[in-house]
C-alpha cells in the first residue's frame, strides 16, 4: 500500500516541473507552517536577525546616535592590529576554552560512564551532586568567600595556619591566579547538559552488543567503551560537544561575578568582556560587532573542527 | 574468548579490581570537589553572627541558627520597592516565558518532526545550528531591535525572546522523532483528524518526559535570569537581581548574603530532583545524527 502510494507521487511528481512541485507540496502541507510560523517569527527576530545585524553593523561605525557611516574593513584591521587588549582577550578566551571545553566535556563523560553500573537510587544521587551546582543560579559567588583576599578567608587562614603561605593571597584580585581560579570555578559549574545526555546515551546502548563485543575478543573496560560504546552515542557525544563549546566560549559572567570588571591587569579579560565594553559601555555598537562576528566565526570553526574528531571516534 | 560473568542479571565483561578500585577513588574525589563548595555555603547560611566572624573560620557550622534567613527578610523589607514586587516579577516572567515557550516550541517541533515540507529540513538545521551560539554575543543587536519594537523596559522584553528559546524545541522535536510512531499519526489523519488537532490530541500526550524538561529548562533560566540590560526600571526587576542588591552590601551580610544563595539554589534543585527520570529519558533522543 505504502509503496504503491510512493510510486504514484513519483509519477506525479514526474509530470510537473521541479517549482510546480515544491508548489504543491507547500500548499499540501499549508498546516505545517502555520504551526512553525510564531516560533519561527520569534526565532527570526531574535537570533536570526540579530546575528545578521551584527554582520552589517561591523562594517559601520554605528554609535546609537548617530546614523552609522560604512567605513569597510577599518573595525576589523583596528581590532586586529592595533588594539593589544583585544589580543589579550582572544588569549584568555582561547586559554579558557581550550581548558574548561575539553575537560569539562571529558569530566561529564568519565563520571556519567562511571556511574552507568551502579544501582539507579544511587545513581541518581551521584547525578544531583555533579549537576547542582550547573543548575544552582550564582552559587559560584560562594568560590569568593573561600578564596577571600583576607586573612580571614576559609583558604588563606588554612594555608596560613599550616605554613605553607606567610601572608594572605589576594587570589581573585591576583593576576597570576584569578585566571586558574576561574577555570576551575568554570569547570565546577560545567557538567550541564551534556553531562545528562551523556547519562542518557550511555543508558541506551544496546547490552547485547556488549556481549556479541565479547564474543569477538574484547578484552577490558577500555576496549569495551572504545569499540562498543563510544560508537553507539556517537550522536550524544556530537550534541554535548556543542553544548561544551558554546557554554566554555561564553562563561565571561562567572569571571566578573567573582574578578570584577575588567579584571586585574585584564588577566582575565575574554572576548566577552570586550564585546562588553564596546558595546555595553562605551556604545561603539560598530566595533563591537565586529567582536561579535569574530566570536561567531571562531565558534563555527571550533564546531567543525570537534565534528572531524567525533567522526573519528571508533575507528 | 573472553570471559563473561553475570552482575545484576546483566551480562559484563570481567572487570579488573584494580580499574574498579581506581574509578572509585577518581570518581569520589571528584565528588568531594564538587560538594564543598555546596556544604561550605550552606554552612555559613546557619553560622551565628561570631562563627562568620571567627579566627581561624571553621569549614562547618558549630552552632546552627536561622538568624540569617530572618536577617535576609528583614533586609528585604527595607528595599525601596516592595519585596513582593520582584517575586512577583520573577514569577509573572517565569510562568509566562515558560508556557508560551512550551506550547510554541513543541507545536513547531510536532511539524518539523512529523511533517514533510518543503523547508523543513533547512529550518530545522539552522535552528540546530544556532544551538552553537551564546546569546550574550547578540545582546546588543538584540537591543536595537527591542527597541524598535518598544519592548525595552517592560516584561515582554524577558517574555518574547523567552519562547523562542532554541534548546527547548530542539529536545522536543528529537524527541517526538523517536517517540511518536508516525503509524498512529496516519491513523488518525486518515480518521479526517487535522494536524493541529493530531499534535494536540495525539502527540503531546505521548510525550510528557519532553514537556516536563521543556519547563524545567526555560523555568530554570528565568528564574534565574539577574539584572537584564533590556530592564532598567526598578519595579521590573526580578527576584535574583534583587537579592543580589541585598547581599552585595559588604562584608557585613555575609551571613545574609550566604541564606540567600542558599533560597535560590533550593528552587531549581528541588524541581530537578522531582523531574530527574523525565529529563533523561528526554535526553535519551538529544543526540545528533549528522
Amino acid at each position: 500500500m505504502a509503496k504503491k502510494s510512493a510510486e504514484y507521487q513519483a509519477v506525479a511528481r514526474k509530470d510537473l516541473t521541479y517549482r510546480q512541485w515544491i508548489w504543491k507540496e507547500m500548499k499540501r502541507n499549508w498546516a505545517a507552517y502555520l504551526m512553525i510560523l510564531p516560533y519561527v517569527l520569534i526565532f527570526t527576530t531574535f537570533t536570526v536577525v540579530p546575528v545578521l545585524l551584527s554582520i552589517v553593523i561591523s562594517f559601520t561605525d554605528f554609535n546609537m546616535l548617530q546614523m552609522p557611516n560604512p567605513v569597510g574593513l577599518e573595525n576589523y584591521i583596528n581590532l586586529f592590529f592595533a588594539d593589544d587588549v583585544f589580543l589579550t582577550a582572544c588569549t584568555n578566551t582561547l586559554i579558557f576554552a581550550v581548558i574548561v571545553g575539553p575537560v569539562s566535556y571529558l569530566m561529564s563523560f568519565l563520571v556519567a560512564w562511571f556511574i552507568n553500573e551502579l544501582s539507579p537510587r544511587i545513581r541518581s544521587i551521584v547525578t544531583l551532586i555533579f549537576y547542582a551546582p550547573a543548575i544552582s543560579g550564582q552559587v559560584y559567588t560562594i568560590w569568593g568567600v573561600l578564596f577571600d583576599a583576607d586573612s580571614t578567608g576559609w583558604v588563606n587562614a588554612t594555608l596560613l595556619e599550616l605554613g605553607l603561605i606567610s601572608e594572605p593571597k589576594t587570589w581573585f584580585q591576583d593576576a597570576d591566579w584569578v585566571m586558574p581560579l576561574c577555570i576551575v570555578v568554570a569547570l565546577w559549574t560545567s557538567l550541564g547538559t551534556s553531562f545528562l545526555s551523556f547519562i542518557a546515551g550511555l543508558q541506551g546502548v544496546d547490552r547485547s552488543l556488549y556481549e556479541a563485543g565479547a564474543v569477538d575478543g574484547v578484552k577490558n573496560r577500555w576496549q569495551e567503551l572504545w569499540y562498543i560504546t563510544l560508537p553507539s552515542m556517537k550522536p550524544q557525544l556530537m550534541f554535548g560537544a556543542i553544548m561544551a563549546i558554546t557554554s566554555s566560549f561564553g562563561f565571561g559572567g562567572v569571571v566578573t561575578a567573582l574578578a570584577g570588571f575588567p579584571s586585574v591587569d585584564y588577566a582575565a579579560h575574554t572576548i566577552m568582556h570586550h564585546l562588553e565594553d564596546y558595546g555595553g559601555q562605551r556604545y561603539e555598537i560598530g566595533y563591537s560587532s565586529t567582536i561579535a562576528v569574530v566570536l561567531f566565526a571562531i565558534m563555527i570553526g571550533a564546531n567543525m573542527v570537534v565534528k572531524k574528531v567525533i567522526s573519528k571516534v571508533g575507528s | 574468548m573472553a570471559r563473561l560473568r553475570t552482575r545484576k542479571h546483566k551480562v559484563v565483561l570481567s572487570r579488573s579490581a584494580g580499574g574498579d578500585v581506581g574509578i572509585t577513588i577518581l570518581l569520589t574525589l571528584l565528588g568531594i570537589f564538587m560538594v564543598l563548595p555546596m556544604v561550605y555555603v550552606i554552612s555559613q547560611s546557619l553560622k551565628p553572627l561570631d562563627e562568620l566572624w571567627m579566627y581561624p573560620p571553621r569549614f562547618l557550622v558549630s552552632q546552627p541558627t536561622l538568624n540569617n534567613f530572618k536577617d535576609l527578610f528583614v533586609l528585604m523589607n527595607d528595599s525601596w520597592v516592595p519585596f513582593s514586587r520582584y517575586i512577583f516579577n520573577t514569577l509573572l516572567t517565569s510562568i509566562a516565558g515558560t508556557f508560551g515557550h512550551l506550547f510554541l516550541a513543541s507545536m513547531a517541533a510536532y511539524a518539523l518532526a512529523k511533517i514533510k515540507f518543503p523547508g523543513g529540513k533547512t529550518i530545522f538545521k539552522t535552528i540546530r545550528t544556532s544551538l552553537m551560539f551564546h546569546s550574550t554575543v547578540t545582546a546588543v543587536t538584540s537591543f536595537i531591535i527591542m527597541s524598535a519594537l518598544h519592548m525595552i523596559d517592560t516584561y515582554w522584553a524577558i517574555i518574547v525572546p523567552a519562547w523562542g528559546y532554541t534548546l527547548g524545541l530542539y529536545l522536543m522535536k528529537q524527541f517526538m522523532d523517536s517517540a511518536v510512531p508516525d503509524t498512529v499519526l496516519e491513523s488518525a489523519r486518515l480518521d479526517g483528524a487535522s494536524e493541529l488537532r493530531t499534535y494536540w490530541t495525539i502527540a503531546m500526550p505521548m510525550v510528557k518526559p519532553a514537556w516536563l524538561t521543556l519547563i524545567i529548562y526555560s523555568f530554570q533560566n528565568l528564574w534565574n535570569a539577574g539584572a537584564s540590560i533590556y530592564i532598567y526600571s526598578e519595579q521590573f526587576k526580578s527576584f535574583n537581581y534583587a537579592i543580589g542588591q541585598i547581599t552585595a552590601g559588604g562584608i557585613k551580610r555575609q551571613g545574609a548574603s550566604a541564606a540567600a544563595t542558599v533560597l535560590m539554589m533550593a528552587v531549581p534543585i528541588l524541581v530537578f530532583i522531582i523531574t530527574q527520570s523525565n529529563i533523561i529519558e528526554t535526553m535519551g533522543s538529544s543526540g545528533m545524527k549528522d
